[in-house]
């Protein structure tokens, strides 16, 4: 094996690591409280982490937190991004996760229609 | 390509092995698949982190939250609530991690006591006997940037010599000289040790990084053979670190297959060969000229220095022997710099320090921090305080030759040059921490017996002057003593320290003087006992 090859390896893996690094450039969050779930949660997190992987993004994380108390908007998706208000969506539907992906996730511009809060 | 949403790491080493980590790691794989997690979540053993007595523990990535003592019944609600639902259970216990890795973190837990890692930054992150995580984790890139840049082994050394780095097992001597010494030292064959005996009682930092990371110490002993002119290294091991053993075994053939070691170096015509040896037990073979011997493959008695290693070491070519820990600093200093380094600890004794933290403690375990940091920080911010909300007596530093301090003391900062002004040694890092109920006249017993068993019985004044000590220390413990006793204890520490032939022997002053000195009271009261009857 030669230096460049060990350069490959190297770069194919990262993404393996880099969510116990801590070093994101944006978070998203979905709300996985009972109401969530049953609101449709589980496919709004497992076609985010979908889109996500097609796209090898690789300073994205997509994870789980609890409920917020927001029943009527369940599933609800927060994207958090460093120096950036925090943008909470409601009502995440599949195709709305995917477009969250692509337009807000990728190309940085919220999907507004779903936007129910934004915090800085 | 797929990807995981949360890692969970699981450490195996002999705590949670005992506590059954291996039955929770099944319950949780079952859990996971019931759930319909499995392509979500990725479950990955991992080595020791570090902490010690918390049972089977659980480290949560994104979160970086960690739960201690888990019991087999704990997983389904950690599995329902956290990683299904995203919150965490209540009543069962975690921490977030306070470890100091991808420093810029999007889940800033505010916390105030932040570790900084060097040595240990991949425990927690990354299982050690899978090579490409290893490698995505930054392994080997040391060791790809001497190669990409063609930096000379000059190079090097002047870069590990401006690091001010000094040796960690024990003696601080700065590593880049020893290297300059064996590289320049005459010598068709040169050799590269890595001392992993570990033979201090209670002291377990180089398991930590040979079961955690065995592939830094891999590319640490190749720098380090390039660097000094070796083409051979050997890791000598203490014979009980029977995962260590294999885990190291392990890497060096991953490593040899990925052409990281072996005949030529991924191509550039280096090579460089590793072989680890069994230790079989005894405390002085951690010396670096008895180790020498035993590898060599007779009785491990101590050499008379000089002649040193560097010149005459392993069947007496030039040789460097380095503590596991110092070597565990060497890829991040060639990566990042000699300056990088001195943005830790102090000037004469820069980057950071792992301390074995045991005794009467809230939080055994390992913790690496910079060097210079407060011996009261280490014990109550760190170490979580005295157990039992019991208060503090005393800490012996150092190991069984260390230094027993008073709360006179507790200021101290820890690094050589600030112990050494007060009389005290930084040894193996392990930090004794003893509680107000704690006999010091006691732990000396255990200490000389400690000695006594160790002695290698080459010279007659440690030989005989151990025992001589540790009768002595029986009858002031029994109370059967005098106080002159007290006082031939002194004197005879004293004169094996001027006559003994190694450090062994030599240094059975210093526990023995400092606990005399420091509680003379009790070693009196405990004689005392004598008089009254
Ligand atoms: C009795 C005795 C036991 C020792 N045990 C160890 C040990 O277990 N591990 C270690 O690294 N050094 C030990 N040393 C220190 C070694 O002789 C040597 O100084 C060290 O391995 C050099 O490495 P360093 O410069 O990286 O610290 C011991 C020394 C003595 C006198
Ligand atoms: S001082 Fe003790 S351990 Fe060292 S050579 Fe003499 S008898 Fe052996
Ligand atoms: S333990 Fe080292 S030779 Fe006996």
């Amino acid at each position: 094996m030669k230096l460049e090859e060990l350069r490959k390896i190297r770069e194919k893996t990262e993404k393996e690591m880099f969510l116990r690094d801590g070093k994101a450039r944006i978070k998203v969050v979905v709300g996985m409280g009972t109401s969530g779930i049953a609101a449709g949660a589980r496919e709004t997190l497992k076609t985010l982490l979908d889109e996500v992987a097609k796209r090898e993004l690789k300073d994205v994380i997509v994870s789980q937190a609890g409920e917020r108390g927001l029943s009527s908007y369940e599933p609800v998706v927060s994207v958090f991004e460093e120096g950036k208000p925090t943008v909470v969506y409601g009502n995440v539907s599949v195709d709305i996760a995917r477009k969250i992906v692509a337009e807000h996730v990728v190309n940085g511009n919220p999907v507004s229609d779903n936007v129910i809060e934004v915090n800085s | 390509m797929s990807i995981y949403r949360t890692h969970i790491l699981v450490p195996v080493d002999e705590g949670t092995v005992q506590a059954g980590v291996f039955e929770v790691k099944r319950k949780l794989e079952q859990a996971i698949l019931q759930k319909g997690l499995e392509k979500e979540v990725k479950v990955v053993e991992s080595g020791t982190v570090g902490i010690q007595d918390k049972g089977v523990i659980l480290v949560v990535y994104p979160e970086r939250i960690y739960y201690t003592n888990v019991r087999p019944g704990d997983v389904t609600l950690i599995v329902d609530e956290h990683l299904l639902k995203g919150h965490i259970p209540p009543g069962i216990k975690h921490r977030t991690l306070d470890i100091q890795a991808g420093m810029k973190s999007l889940h800033n837990t505010g916390l105030t006591r932040q570790q900084k890692r060097v040595v240990l930054d991949k425990s927690w992150k990354i299982a050690p006997d899978n090579i490409r995580e290893v490698l995505a984790a930054g392994g080997y890139s040391a060791l790809e940037k001497i190669f990409g840049e063609k930096i000379t082994p000059e190079a090097i050394i002047d870069t590990v010599k401006k690091s001010g780095l000094r040796g960690r097992g024990g003696a601080g001597f700065p590593t880049g000289i020893k290297w300059e010494a064996t590289r320049n030292a005459v010598g068709d064959q040169k050799y590269i040790i890595c001392n992993a005996d570990e033979g201090e009682p209670g002291t377990f930092k180089d398991r930590l990084i040979l079961e955690g990371d065995p592939h830094k110490l891999i590319e640490a002993m190749v720098i380090a053979g390039y660097a000094i002119g070796a083409t051979k290294g050997f890791v000598y091991i203490r014979g009980e670190y029977g995962l260590s053993i294999e885990r190291m075994q392990k890497a060096m053939d991953q490593a040899r297959e990925f052409s990281l070691l072996g005949a030529n170096i991924l191509e550039t015509g280096f090579s460089f060969d590793l072989e680890i040896k069994k230790g079989a037990g005894a405390y002085i073979c951690g010396d670096e000229t008895a180790l020498i011997e035993s590898l060599e493959g007779k009785r491990g008695n101590p050499r008379v220095k000089p002649p040193y290693p560097v010149t005459n070491g392993l069947w007496q070519k030039p040789t460097a022997v380095n503590n596991v820990e110092t070597l565990a600093n060497i890829p991040q200093i060639i990566t990042q710099g000699s300056e990088w380094f001195h943005t830790m600890g102090t000037e004469m004794c820069p980057g950071t320090k792992v301390f074995t933290i045991l005794g009467h403690i809230e939080s055994p375990g390992l913790i690496e921090v910079e060097m210079g940091t407060p011996l009261r920080e280490i014990i109550f911010s760190y170490g979580g305080g005295i157990s039992g909300g019991k208060k503090f007596k005393a800490a012996l530093l150092g190991g069984a030759s260390g230094v027993f301090l008073s709360e006179k003391l507790l200021d101290v900062h820890m690094d050589l040059e600030s112990l050494k002004e007060n009389k005290a040694v930084l040894g193996s890092g392990a930090v004794l921490v003893m509680n107000e109920e704690a006999s010091i006249p006691d732990m000396l017993f255990s200490i000389l017996k400690f000695y006594a068993h160790e002695s290698c019985g080459q010279c007659a004044p440690c030989r005989v002057g151990t025992h001589q000590l540790l009768q002595l220390a029986w009858n002031v413990r029994e109370g059967k003593g005098q106080v002159e006793d007290i006082d031939t204890m002194m004197s005879l520490a004293e004169l094996m320290w001027r006559s003994s032939l190694c450090p062994l022997g030599q240094s059975v002053i210093t526990p023995v003087k400092s606990a005399i000195e420091n509680f003379r009271d009790e070693f009196v009261l405990a004689v005392s006992h004598n008089q009254v009857s």
